[in-house]
């Protein structure tokens, strides 16, 4: 089942959009129409955020296809993405 | 397209048919209040300044009176004052006489003899007005005649996945149909400026867009403080948004994909058509207040963890992409937009629906906001009073 979305191909984040448990699998649709499904690794809350891979501590969080922030810690790909991990960066 | 609203000797169209009780300052408040309970068909609002205020804070709060009695939701305006306030009647009658030649009528506290005199003068006119007001009858106009402010409060991530890219939608057939649609909230800008300033009609408004954000974290520098704190919220991090640059991403999903035609200042009267931006701050009430002081005759209002609000003057609908939020909330929310993340519509179908829906909300359907008497508002300001 569809249990999360990615809005722009540039996303290294998703978001899911039912409550996902650690250990579920979290399936989203590619740009490509493609499912892709990988192992959460924590309990996340719906419309909450998700890694789709991992993430280097300082590399940018992208959603909308644009820089959001950056990781503070390295993020493994199906961790919760939030305010525990992501630091805000002004960039102009 | 068409609606039917109220044609006004300005020139101008409402949606609505209201005598506005306007106070002049926050000592004139509680009496325009008493008034406007004791005549249906009025309308006021809590006046918290228009005393003791720097110059620029002045202009701010005489924007949105003389806007308030100009928009074209209003048949007329009764204005109370104190007497003593430094928004004096003259100033306050010059302003909106500079915005509209609607019926105008004045009563000042201390000239009329205190509170029961004052009420006794002020209740008359209104209700004569109110009398003449019903006479009016709703005609056919083009929806070119419409101006949508939009505005997003309590956002969470359905704010940025559903529910503005849908008032998006909504923005983008207003403007192809001749209409006006404001995007405001400047503090929600901050990130995705660039993004945004791309889309400016010349040079000159592409640097007022950046300008006005710049000016307004300077601002709030010049007290020490940044904008970030405070924002994003507490509620929009439990929703699910973690920075700034992530909210105002999913924020300026409201403005759709035309060109800016211009940048107004805090409650300037909107005269360009299509796609504007409106220099408000963030803060729902404020910023709403001076899209319906610029003219805006209805409000579209996206929220992901749930607000009540509204405006006397001009209709807000209520729009939620968050399903728990819409069931849990459907008593305030007009509109239930998740069917796009769960892939049940598009973004565009639901585009067409709230068209629709403004469309019935023009021609007099209530929201549930109005049907429920949310009328709080505030007026943004640059620093203490004096």
């Amino acid at each position: 089942m569809i249990n999360a979305m990615i809005i722009d191909e540039l996303d290294n984040v998703g978001v899911v959009i039912y409550p996902i448990k650690k250990g579920d699998t979290i399936s989203y649709v590619m740009a490509n129409q493609q499912t892709a499904e990988i192992q959460a690794v924590d309990d996340i809350k719906i419309y909450h955020k998700f890694a789709i891979r991992d993430i280097v501590k300082g590399a940018p969080v992208v959603k909308y296809g644009q820089h959001i922030g950056s990781a503070g810690i390295d993020i493994k790909q199906g961790q919760h993405v939030h305010i525990h991990n992501v630091e805000s960066v002004r960039e102009l | 397209m068409n609606f039917y609203g109220y044609g006004r000797p300005d020139g101008r169209v409402g949606v609505r048919n209201h005598v506005l009780i306007l106070p002049a300052s926050i000592c004139a408040s509680d009496t325009a209040r008493i008034i406007s309970q004791q005549v249906t068909g009025s309308v006021t609002f809590n006046n918290q300044n228009g005393c003791a205020q720097v110059p620029p804070d002045q202009e701010l709060t005489m924007d949105v009176m003389a806007g308030f009695a100009a928009n074209p939701n209003i048949y007329g305006t009764v204005v109370v004052s104190l007497g003593c306030e430094n928004c004096q009647m003259d100033l306050v009658v010059d302003a909106i006489k500079a915005r509209t030649n609607k019926p105008l009528q004045r009563v000042i506290i201390q000239e009329a003899g205190g509170t029961l005199k004052a009420i006794e003068q002020a209740v008359r006119y209104a209700k004569t007005m109110v009398q003449e007001a019903s006479l009016c009858r709703r005609e056919e106009f083009n929806l070119s005649e419409l101006i949508v402010g939009t505005e997003c409060g309590g956002s969470d991530p359905t704010s940025g996945l559903a529910a503005n890219p849908v008032v998006g939608e909504l923005s983008d057939c207003l403007v192809d149909l001749g209409a006006t649609s404001i995007l405001s909230e400047t503090t929600e800008f901050i990130g995705a400026e660039h993004i945004l300033a791309k889309r400016g009609k010349t040079d000159e408004i592409k640097q007022q867009v950046l300008d006005i954000v710049h000016r307004y974290e300077k601002a709030l520098q010049l007290v020490g403080e940044e904008v970030r704190e405070g924002n994003p919220s507490p509620g929009n991090k439990a929703g699910g948004i973690t920075t700034l640059e992530e909210k105002s991403l999913g924020c300026i999903h409201k403005g759709g994909h035309r060109l800016i035609n211009a940048v107004y200042d805090y409650a300037k009267q909107v005269d360009e058509r299509g796609l504007v931006i409106m220099d408000t701050p963030g803060n729902d009430p404020s910023s709403v207040a001076a899209m319906v002081a610029g003219g805006a005759q209805i409000i579209v209002f996206t929220t992901g963890r749930g607000t009540p609000t509204g405006n006397p003057i001009s209709p807000v609908i209520k729009i939620t992409g968050n399903k728990i939020t819409f069931e849990n909330m459907e008593d305030n929310i007009d509109f239930n937009v998740s069917p796009v993340i769960y892939g049940e519509k598009t973004m565009s179908q639901m585009g067409e629906e709230l068209l629709d829906i403004v469309v019935e909300t023009a021609n007099g359907k209530q929201t549930k906001a109005e049907s429920l008497g949310y009328n709080e508002i505030a007026i943004a300001r640059v620093c203490n009073y004096v």
